[in-house]
């Protein structure tokens, strides 16, 4: 079965993913915040579920975890919101959150809820992967929801190739040894780690995120991989906006075409 | 190993694990190849027991306190780890471990710390060592706990404010780790107790284990047997408890007991009482016990005593519960405050505050007049001096 994920990857190239936190800057606005990015020709969006102890991530989406927690955004509220998200919304959608929360909803459950809402995958940064092979791996590809994981500069090759063949969506490429929102700008260092990846012939495509935020790094980033993810940029930007839904659009318009 | 300990995966029981992002993984993979490897080979065990000795000065006393026993008719043996260098328990793990990092060629150290008494710690082992240090604390605790923070200046670290979340000991853990993420080649993280991804929990019980070896010879000696009937501890995360316990975890006689901190009480929602409460989840790369809410949000904790002040607890700690080894008490700021002055006016010692949330134990348990009771006081009071003085008008 080829799932919405995929068919993405097998029909473009150049693919925008946004990062952005649900319920901020207020409780209702992830819904909406969905629909124009769908509308302003974004590719795939990752919707942050917000925890209070984000230790991947930097000051921007640090500071947006907190407000969305303190708008009453929980797990629960947010499969309210996405109810009926698949009326409205038809790119692929993944939900990315830290460990704890999604253990005290209940894994299982968790990935069930994905499956009836139409989330097409999740990225759990502190999910080990041998424990997501030993325990969990079966729960998601009964419910066809994809399990996306991180590869950085220090991930060893035969770690890369583990995850890679247990893998049917994409890989998440941490563009260096940072936190979300770092530098603008891609170092040679990084550029040969595109290339060294590259060369290693995933079956899986691979997205690069962490230091995103303009068409410069977004072009540079493309060149390297199928398309890259804009987080921390994102965030910032609909933190200060007066008007989401044109805000929104300009910003897509401006990283895709300029 | 017995079943009380660490397995190959890190796990004790269904607690532990290694819960972090990718970002920490070839870290945890570097340290877990390494540390055993380590610690076992003799140029570190010779160059660590000849610090411990001549450094930090240990044997630390294992003192039979005489009016303190009359009053609660049995025998109460006292671990003197207060009258360690730097005034604490923690200054074993910070030694063992800044060898562990020279020897895997690290030259960068971070920790966090809550009270400052990790961070000094850290900070006292560098400046031996001559390693960078930086240290991360919680603005609030920055500004609660002035001299240690003076001290690690002193000591040449470099203290950086915590400013996200509530500012306090998890928001410093996360910072720490943070940096880690962003600094992954030339940077050993020095964690203070035993929480954290594994082989933290067990690498740091390994290296405070020196307080329950000693408590076997010490006893020995004094009584002719190396095994008292009951051990107490407090814990917040728990190191000087998992160093208080090591020895005596297969010992099934010795009784052991942990005193954890119920801050104005278990169920005020002022509490730092995280076994009482009863709650398993993920924190910092662990899964234990921890204070959270329905949401899985961790919830900050509160006790008078900054090193309790912990919303989680090491694995092992959560799998002694589960497995009924160990007991779990609580003792409210009240009860350590009380038990505090009662240390000082028997027998001339002012404990921590931590240390005395364990002594309270004599009050909230029932011993035989033949029962040899040892509990372990993790530090010396100097640094609380400032609550003492507060709340007994000095």
């Amino acid at each position: 079965m080829t799932n919405r994920i995929q068919q993405l990857f097998q029909q473009k190239k150049d693919i925008l993913s946004v990062y952005f936190t649900a319920g901020y800057p207020t409780l209702n606005d992830t819904v909406r915040i969905l629909q124009a990015l769908e509308k302003s020709g974004v590719d795939l969006v990752e919707i942050g579920m917000p925890f209070s102890d984000p230790l991947a991530d930097g000051p921007t989406i640090q500071a947006s975890s907190l407000v969305a927690l303190n708008n009453g955004m929980t797990i629960k509220v947010l499969f309210e919101q996405l109810v009926h998200i698949r009326k409205s919304v038809t790119i692929p959608l993944v939900l990315m959150g830290y460990v704890n929360p999604v253990h005290k909803y209940g894994i299982e459950a968790f990935i069930a809820k994905c499956a009836e809402v139409g989330v097409d995958g999740v990225i759990i940064p502190d999910l080990p992967f041998n424990e997501y092979l030993d325990d969990y791996k079966p729960t998601f590809d009964g419910a066809g929801v994809a399990n996306i994981n991180l590869i950085t500069p220090q991930t060893p090759e035969s770690r890369i190739r583990l995850i890679d063949e247990n893998t049917n969506s994409f890989i998440y490429m941490v563009s260096s040894a940072a936190v979300t929102g770092a530098k603008k700008g891609l170092a040679p260092e990084q550029i040969a780690y595109f290339e060294r990846i590259n060369a290693m012939k995933l079956k899986n495509p691979t997205l690069i995120g962490f230091g995103i935020s303009d068409r410069e790094s977004f072009l540079q980033t493309c060149k390297h991989a199928s398309g890259a993810i804009v987080g921390s940029a994102f965030v910032k930007m609909i933190g200060e906006s007066p008007n989401l839904e044109s805000d929104i659009e300009t910003f897509v318009n401006n990283i895709k075409r300029g | 190993m017995s079943k009380y300990h660490a397995d190959q995966r890190g796990r004790y029981g269904k607690f532990g694990g290694a819960y972090i992002p990718e970002m920490l993984q070839p870290n945890i993979d570097d340290l877990n190849e390494r540390y055993l490897p380590i610690i076992n080979s003799q140029a570190f065990q010779d160059e660590y027991k000849s610090l411990l000795k001549d450094y930090v000065g240990r044997p630390s006393p294992l003192y039979y306190a005489k009016r303190l026993s009359e009053k609660y008719h049995t025998n109460v043996y006292l671990k003197r780890e207060d009258l360690n260098h730097t005034g604490a328990h923690k200054i074993n793990n910070a030694i063992g471990q800044i060898l562990i990092a020279k020897k895997m060629g690290k030259n960068r150290i971070i920790a966090e710390t809550g009270a400052g008494q990790h961070g000094v710690a850290t900070a006292t082992a560098c400046a031996l060592m001559g390693m960078q240090c930086v240290v991360y604390m919680g603005e609030v605790d920055i500004q609660r706990q002035a001299p240690n923070v003076a001290r690690m200046k002193m000591l040449g670290a470099e203290v950086r404010p915590a400013l996200s979340g509530s500012k306090t000991l998890k928001d410093a853990t996360n910072e720490a780790l943070r940096d880690w993420i962003c600094n992954p080649t030339d940077t050993f993280y020095l964690i203070g107790s035993v929480v954290g991804p594994h082989p933290y929990p067990d690498m740091v019980a390994r290296l405070q284990a020196v307080i329950s070896h000693e408590i076997r010879e010490q006893m020995l000696e004094k009584t002719g047997t190396p095994n008292p009937d009951y051990v107490i501890a407090c814990v917040g995360g728990g190191s000087n408890a998992a160093g208080t316990f090591y020895h005596f975890l297969d010992e099934e006689g010795v009784r052991l007991v942990a005193v954890e901190a119920a801050g104005m009480g278990v169920d005020s929602g002022e509490t730092a009482a995280t076994i009482a409460l009863g709650d398993v989840g993920i924190i910092h790369g662990s899964k234990t016990y921890l204070i959270q809410d329905e949401d899985g949000q961790i919830v900050e904790p509160y006790s008078i005593s900054a090193g309790l002040d912990y919303p989680g607890i090491g694995p092992q700690h959560a799998h002694l519960k589960d497995t009924g080894r160990a007991i779990f008490l609580s003792a409210t700021d009240q009860d350590a405050l009380d038990a505090a002055l009662e240390l000082t006016r028997l027998e001339g010692i002012i404990p921590a505050l931590e240390s005395a949330h364990a002594l309270s134990a004599l009050r909230k348990m029932t011993f035989q007049p033949s029962d040899k009771v040892v509990i372990t006081v993790s530090g010396r009071g100097d640094k609380d001096m400032e609550t003492y003085m507060k709340r007994f008008q000095l």
